[in-house]
């Protein structure tokens, strides 16, 4: 959390206005704190999210077309700064990196000795970070904070960050957050959350503390009070994203569902589209799965051992000797869907969807995980479903 | 470094080969002391993950006694290019070692019934701790019985200590190959065959399982057949380990991660999955 530069807050909960060149003062003010600023930038045809020291970096005008297995920027007919649903990148690759070395090895003369990665140096602020990605991140705190072992390396990472979230103006084709329950206003798990108020000659950007931090920031920006207009042209804002969703998830007994249609021929149909490519996985903002490699130098002397992002969509994935347990596309399709809607509730108490859209949208042949849901709801006792009382009859 | 305090799971610790012993031409019993410190307590059923340095790291079941806090005891059989450098080590080699991990047998909670002990193949090693612990403590349960296969004569672990325990009066021990040689005076068959061939309640009855997936099913069924409750009955599941802590989802098996919620898993819990396939 960075030092407060003003006075002690007094801004917590309060809505204040700032205009649009004043972002840059926010952008100046985490960067006096300490902080490496990260937010979207209009990238090689996409949203994608690096660092950030001008607000003329950010996407003005930009908005995106998304829906199965498509993505393309659009011109706005505004210059709208936040404009845009998700991209294909989230916050995840800042807080669970894709490749990270957990320690290094160098041999003595008895046997070895290993030197753990020293903690992360630089601390993060994140601005843009959507309703959806609040919650992806909360989820992957209980991940990789929540139980018994904590991760050291994201733990630190995570606690230094700082969040500035933005409430949705804009949703995307393959957006279902409204359904899922995690948006699209930013609710908690920020520090400031902002809703862009543009129109006419206005631009301007409603600002909402939501720690001691991001109110001790707030309270040293060219902000002014904000009225009952303001406040309800902004929830405005929010509603109309939340009724112009691109997709819904039925969430009812959605649980129970998967967990006992293992056998559903659904599972066929999908594998029958499916190319197991893993893309699903790598743009999920909560799939958390890695893998390591061990390397050595030439000489033997030194080794290291390197984490990467893995999916449960490769054959690897689940191998052990002899075979990989999940080794037709169909499995690993359901185990994906399965655990992602399911599981992840036995095991980490949420659902491990945020409604984000983006494995549809990013998806080869756009499957859509909404539609698969359903087509198993559809017809549940469809031929081959629910395992009975054949336990251990192989 | 203290032993007493825990290093960070995800970090290896240099422990030193001290003594190696051949079980069959691919399987090596190690045992292991740490550089530092002094082994800390195991319960039967958990496992470690063991590095070979520069080329990977496993998970391999603790197969000593639990009794015994002077080292541990690691079986291994070279299938890959990670067991293969583990099983190769000799006196004085030093490896990595992280855990133990994973849950345990439950061989406090079976005190008061008999217990049957089933292994099939390799699976003998993670059982082992527990007919250390159970025959160290066999007042406290009724009839005790061993029950183990494997593919042939050549591949049976633990030749001495078999002996041995066929001897004792306090327990039964029953053996099976799948396919025999000219020296095999045994049993043939599987192993689900050998669970009429010894005496238990089976209203009371514990049965501890370790082996191949389909021997596990295949057993399980045939406790069913004989009476045995399926929440008396546990299994240990292997899946794919990377991180043994639940944070690389490798080990996956329906809501449970194996590598902290198993690898023994009661098979009421997972009798549905077990019966699936590729879950």
């Amino acid at each position: 959390m960075p030092e407060p530069r003003t006075q002690p807050s007094v801004l917590l909960g309060a809505r204040v206005l700032l205009p649009r060149p004043a972002l840059q003062d926010l952008i100046d003010a985490l960067a006096a704190c300490g902080f490496e600023v990260i937010g979207p930038r209009a990238r090689d045809g996409a949203i994608v999210y690096d660092r950030l020291r001008r607000i003329e970096e950010l996407p003005a005008g930009w908005t995106d077309r998304q829906d199965g297995g498509t993505y393309g920027l659009e011109r706005r007919s505004d210059a709208a700064l936040f404009g845009y649903a998700v991209g294909p990148h989230s916050w995840k690759q800042f807080l669970h990196p894709p490749q990270e070395r957990l320690w290094r090895a160098r041999r003595r003369e008895d046997g070895f000795a290993i030197e753990p990665e020293p903690a992360p140096p630089s601390r993060l602020a994140f601005i843009g970070v959507r309703a959806c990605e609040l919650h992806a991140i909360a989820i992957q705190d209980r991940v990789f904070m929540g139980g018994a072992h904590k991760d050291t390396g994201y733990e630190a990472r995570r606690r230094g960050a700082f969040v500035v979230a933005v409430n949705c103006g804009t949703a995307g084709g393959t957006c279902f957050c409204a359904s899922m329950e995690t948006g699209p206003r930013a609710e908690a798990g920020f520090d400031l959350a902002l809703t862009e108020l543009i129109g006419g000659t206005r631009h301007d950007f409603l600002m909402e503390a939501g720690s001691e931090a991001g109110a001790a920031l707030l309270a040293g920006l060219p902000t002014r009070p904000a009225g009952a207009a303001d406040i309800a042209a902004a929830e405005a804002v929010v509603a109309r994203t939340a009724a112009s969703m691109g997709r819904t998830m039925d969430t009812v007994g959605l649980k129970s569902l998967l967990q006992d249609h293992p056998e559903h021929p659904r599972w066929d149909e999908v594998a029958s589209r499916c190319l197991a490519c893993a893309n699903c996985t790598m743009v999920c903002p909560t799939c958390f799965c890695t893998t390591v490699t061990d390397h050595t130098d030439l000489a033997g002397q030194e080794a290291e051992r390197v984490r990467h992002w893995d999916s449960c969509f490769t054959a690897d994935f689940s191998y052990i000797h002899g075979g990989s347990v999940r080794s037709s596309t169909k499995s690993r399709y359901r185990q994906w869907m399965t655990h992602k809607l399911a599981h992840w509730i036995d095991q980490f108490g949420t659902s491990g969807c945020v409604g984000c859209g983006r494995c549809i949208t990013w998806c080869p042949v756009g499957i859509d995980i909404t539609a698969e849901a359903a087509a198993i709801r559809a017809d549940p006792a469809a031929h081959g479903t629910k395992r009975g009382t054949s336990h251990g009859n192989p | 470094m203290n032993a007493s305090v825990a290093p960070d799971p995800m970090l290896p610790q240099p422990w030193r080969v001290q003594a190696v012993r051949r079980e069959t031409a691919d399987v090596v019993s190690l045992d292991l002391v740490p550089l530092a410190g002094a082994p800390m307590p195991f319960k039967p059923g958990q496992f470690n993950m063991l590095y070979a340095f520069g080329i990977g790291e496993v998970p391999v079941s603790l197969s000593g006694d639990p009794a015994d806090a002077s080292r541990f005891v690691h079986t291994v059989r070279a299938v890959g290019a990670v067991s293969g450098a583990i099983a190769a080590a000799t006196p004085g080699t030093v490896l990595g070692l992280r855990g133990p991990f994973g849950s345990a047998w439950p061989v406090a909670a079976a005190a008061g019934h008999d217990i049957l002990i089933i292994a099939g193949g390799l699976g003998l090693a993670p059982l082992r701790p527990a007919i250390y612990h159970v025959l160290a403590n066999s007042e406290r349960f009724g009839r005790i019985a061993v029950l183990y296969g494997s593919r042939g004569p050549a591949e049976l672990l633990f030749h001495d200590e078999l002996a041995r325990w066929r001897g004792r009066l306090d327990m039964e021990v029953e053996i099976t190959v799948d396919h025999a040689d000219p020296s095999w005076h045994g049993r043939v068959g599987v192993v689900p065959g050998l669970i009429d061939k010894v005496a238990f309640d089976p209203k009371n009855t514990v049965a501890l399982v370790c082996g191949p997936e389909v021997m596990i099913r295949f057993t399980v069924a045939g406790l069913r057949a004989a009476g045995v409750a399926d929440d008396h009955v546990h299994v240990s599941m292997e899946r794919n380990m990377k991180c043994a802590v639940g944070l690389c989802g490798h080990c996956q098996f329906g809501p449970d991660f194996v590598c902290k919620d198993g690898a023994v898993l009661a098979y009421d819990r997972i009798a549905a999955r077990l019966a699936a396939r590729e879950i």
